[in-house]
């Protein structure tokens, strides 16, 4: 796909947007992939969401992600206005169109923010929060703007270019005595700040702080239950406990040493997470993958989808006080990981893509190792069937309970498993297939309810369908080689480095300074196993990104949390919370 | 000084059933751990000592030499008090508890009702535990624990007069003497099965652990307590399982009678096989919700246990 055939006046929502608003909006040239992306002021970028979620015809209902982007120390700037400091990128998505669009609103200097969107799209909530803790950048009319990542003492905002990115680069750390005073009374719970009431004159609501150390949060995550009797009035989660900067650091890692802490974003999906980092490198760099690493590609993605979904059965099984399951399906999990080791030498973090293809090619006997998976797999699916969702006691607990509709899905945000449970068979694998999804023949299960027993029963369904697509990788995997011979496929293939002196510098060059992706913005999405995956690229033509945006899934998950947890008990909490299937690391990032 | 036999025998059996119980609260563990370990398809405590039994011993050391603190916040006399009671509780429910012919602590003619009534202070244990650790966890397991047990507790009791009225008799010892011609569990099915119930509720165990449900509340009742006071917690449990067992096999399945072997063997073989029973409750049931716990016992179970008894009655009359 070449970035000419996808310009944006091939889409028919160019025309649509300039018959709507003739002056303001300005088509953007930078980007290498095929989403539609304009410029406009920032005053108007409001109105604009609004038309498309709302009025235009087949319209884009989801916010599928919203970010920042600090221009003032870009090579070349690309915003038509040249004062311009930041950028608040809002990208849509249209189920109908099967497009996505972005719309890039110019915060200058004078303007110092945007109108909130929070009244269009209730998960812009976060999404604004993170921006403006992240950059600084306003959100007029947003209800609870606070620092959501950082803790409240912090001081600037971490992601804008003037922040240091290292510990050499700042002054050595201190904890004199006022400001362990000051950090000791940041912490104290003041329900008010949460926007909690304590309750009236008769009674007293209950605060309990579920978390950050819980055994049924699954990480580092803290949730504020306002609590009356077991019966939660509110949940508020507390997020961030888990944040580590991974943008932050995509900005001061090579294109190609950043992989690695790709695998530590969901990190129970190891190079799942590879994955849509990759293709948006390959987008800029536009590189074409042979067509065995795409297949081998999709076989370990799918090998980890499935030890992910494990993972999430079993917990979830054990927040409902089941015992045994997790120990079976870690066994299980087990033997996916050997294979993992066998092909990649890591196990949960095998950081195993590479720029252009994969590290190597398939050891000898793969096809065994994947042969026996494939054949003792099944029957035991079918007895955790059994045993677990038709158990009364597993019904009882998640038949009804953290139930949303479809639409409410939508204006969340929710992908994934999430989405499909409500009825919707969207799955990008299909809908948008990418990496050779194509060639494959699967279902997308759904299920209606949109509760927690339709979660799970759509993860257990997909765990039979990546089976199928690994059976399809077995059978027909072609022959070729595991890295793209593009000067840019890091490091490159070294069968003619000793041969000659061009490819020998390339080599060298590539290497140890790192490869220089062309300038440009992509974006790339693959479905993961917790939803839709996306990593946002810009390159100023260097060794480095200019911005590296993670879409996570769990970050939106997360947030509807306190929608589903009003007027349910503690108990129902963990099923809910089990059934989300986020992870800490993929929400805080 | 002579002293007879006959006047050390109490003691010697008073001596021999604490022994023995304290020994199988511990090995409750053990076996538990090994259980578990089987149907969860790994290998369990297996290093120290023969089949792992060593672990016993190592955890009873570490438990004894741990740091027994109690939290500043705590109401300190009730929290130490707490963990008493419960210990107390289960071993005197024992005294009642006919091991074999003439071997048995007390011989009560109200047997069944003392160790209902044993069970009912037990209430107080984990009641008092939740209300003074003075923590949010604590007090939402103890709260949970009360009304669950006096629940529970309703029909446990009514589920067992079937049983009294087959036997004319509320000593444990005649119960199993009238079961000779044929168990109580034939005629009262519905009984054993409310009474076992009830019991794995009355034990805080899965599916019934609400009080202690270590994914949503920690581990409730008994978060704040460390060292022996825990190890009493602990301990209580198993022996409040080795009771349940022990009172299932007495009541439903004839006591100590049995062929071939003595007599006492037969009533050990009996509870420990209960006692396998909860584990493998624990391995293999997920955990009910509060509200659906409380609806099961008060809409489901006490109805049947009404029933169970009015029908029992209803029979009795008839053959007079």
């Amino acid at each position: 796909m070449s970035p000419d055939s996808l310009s944006p006046v091939s889409s028919p929502i160019h025309a649509e947007l300039e018959a709507r608003f003739p002056a303001g909006l300005f088509p953007d040239g930078e980007r290498r992939d095929n989403v539609p992306t304009f410029w406009v002021d920032a005053g108007l970028a409001p109105r604009v969401l609004r038309f498309l979620k709302t009025e235009v015809e087949r319209p884009y209902p989801v916010l599928y992600d919203l970010f920042v982007v600090d221009e003032r120390t870009r090579v070349e700037r690309t915003s038509p206005d040249a004062t311009s400091e930041y950028t608040v990128v809002y990208h849509l998505l249209s189920f109908d169109r099967n497009e996505d669009i972005r719309i890039k609103a110019i915060v200058s200097a004078e303007t110092g923010g945007v109108d909130s969107i929070v009244d269009l799209w209730p998960s812009a909530n976060w999404y604004e929060r993170e921006a403006w803790d992240m950059f600084g950048v306003t959100f007029r009319g947003h209800p609870h703007l606070r620092r959501i990542l950082m803790p409240n003492t912090w001081i600037g905002h971490p992601l804008r270019k003037d922040h240091p990115a290292r510990a050499t680069e700042i002054e050595p750390f201190q904890l004199p005595d006022e400001k362990l005073q000051r950090e000791q009374e940041a912490m104290a719970f003041r329900p008010e700040e949460w926007g909690l009431d304590r309750g009236t004159d008769e009674f007293d609501y209950l605060f309990l702080n579920l978390g950050p150390h819980h055994p049924g949060t699954h990480g580092l995550l803290r949730i504020i239950l306002q609590l009356d009797g077991e019966e939660i009035v509110n949940a508020i989660p507390d997020i961030g406990y888990h944040h580590r900067g991974a943008e932050k650091m995509g900005e001061r890692q090579t294109w190609h040493t950043f992989i690695p802490y790709t695998d530590r974003i969901d990190y129970l999906s190891g190079v799942m997470n590879n994955l849509p980092y990759l293709m948006a490198v390959e987008t800029l760099a536009g590189i074409t993958v042979p067509p065995r690493a795409q297949m081998i590609r999709v076989m370990m993605s799918e090998f980890f989808r499935i030890a992910s979904h494990l993972v999430w059965f079993g917990t979830f099984a054990q927040d409902l006080g089941a015992l045994s399951p997790t120990f079976f399906m870690f066994n299980d999990r087990e033997r996916i990981l050997q294979i993992v080791e066998a092909v990649c030498g890591g196990r949960m973090h095998p950081s195993w893509f590479r720029i252009g293809g994969v590290a190597h090619d398939l050891p000898n006997g793969w096809d065994g190792l994947v042969r026996s998976f494939i054949d003792y797999f099944p029957p035991r699916l079918r007895e955790y069937e059994v045993a677990l969702m038709k158990n009364t006691i597993f019904r009882k607990r998640t038949i009804g309970i953290g139930a949303y509709t479809l639409q409410e899905a939508i204006d969340w945000g929710v992908t994934g498993p999430g989405l499909r449970a409500c009825g919707m068979a969207w799955d990008l694998r299909k809908a948008r297939p990418y990496s050779g999804f194509e060639q494959f023949e699967f279902d997308v299960p759904t299920a209606t309810k949109g509760d927690c027993y339709a979660r799970a029963e759509v993860r257990i369904e997909e765990m039979r369908q990546s089976l199928r697509i690994i059976e399809q990788c077995l059978r027909n995997m072609p022959e070729g080689f595991v890295k793209s011979d593009h000067p840019l496929a890091t490091p490159p293939r070294k069968d003619r480095t000793m041969h000659d002196i061009e490819t020998l510098i390339t080599h060298f060059l590539n290497v140890s300074w790192g490869p220089v992706i062309p300038r440009g913005e992509a974006f790339s999405g693959i479905e993961g196993s917790k939803g839709a995956y996306g990593y946002f690229l810009i390159s100023d033509g260097n060794t480095m990104s200019y911005r590296t945006r993670i879409r996570t899934p769990s970050f939106p998950h997360l947030q509807m949390l306190p929608r589903l947890s009003r007027g349910v008990t503690v108990s129902d909490l963990l099923a809910i919370l089990g059934s989300m299937d986020y992870v800490l690391a993929d929400v805080d990032r | 000084m002579a002293i007879d036999f006959e006047t050390l025998r109490p003691l010697l059996i008073i001596v021999g059933v604490l022994g023995c119980l304290v020994l199988t609260a511990s090995l409750n563990i053990w076996i538990e751990r090994r259980l578990l370990a089987l149907w969860q398809d790994r290998y369990g405590p297996n290093r120290v000592g023969p089949f792992g039994l060593g672990h016993v011993v190592a955890d009873v050391i570490k438990i004894s030499f741990k740091e027994d603190w109690i939290p500043p916040f705590a109401d300190k006399a009730v929290f130490v008090l707490a963990p008493a009671i419960i210990m107390t509780t289960a071993l005197m429910s024992f005294a009642v508890m006919p091991f074999a012919p003439g071997i048995s602590v007390v011989d009560l003619n109200v047997g069944i009702l003392f160790v209902l009534a044993l069970s009912s202070i037990g209430v107080y244990s984990v009641a008092l535990a939740g209300w003074s650790s003075n923590s949010k966890y604590s007090l939402l397991g103890g709260l949970r624990a009360s009304a669950q047990m006096l629940a529970y507790e309703v029909f446990m009791g009514l589920s067992l007069m079937g049983v009294v009225a087959m036997a004319g008799s509320f000593n444990l010892r005649d119960i199993v003497l009238a079961q000779q011609g044929m168990w109580f569990v034939v005629p009262q099915f519905l009984g054993f099965v409310v009474f076992f119930i009830a019991g794995v509720a009355e034990t805080h165990r899965i599916p019934f652990d609400l009080p202690e449900a270590e994914s949503e509340l920690g581990a409730g009742f008994h978060s704040e307590y460390s060292g022996m006071k825990f190890g009493a917690f602990f301990v209580g449990e198993y022996i409040g399982i080795t009771l349940i067992s022990a009172l299932t096999a007495t009541l439903f399945f004839g006591g100590w009678q049995g062929p071939l072997l003595p007599p006492v063997v037969w009533f050990v073989i009996k509870t420990f096989s209960f006692i396998s029973i909860f584990v493998l409750l624990r391995a293999s049931l997920p955990r009910l919700r509060y509200d659906q716990l409380m609806t099961f016992g008060w809409k489901i179970m006490l109805p049947l246990s009404l029933a169970n008894l009015l029908v029992t009655g209803a029979v009795i009359l008839m053959r007079q």
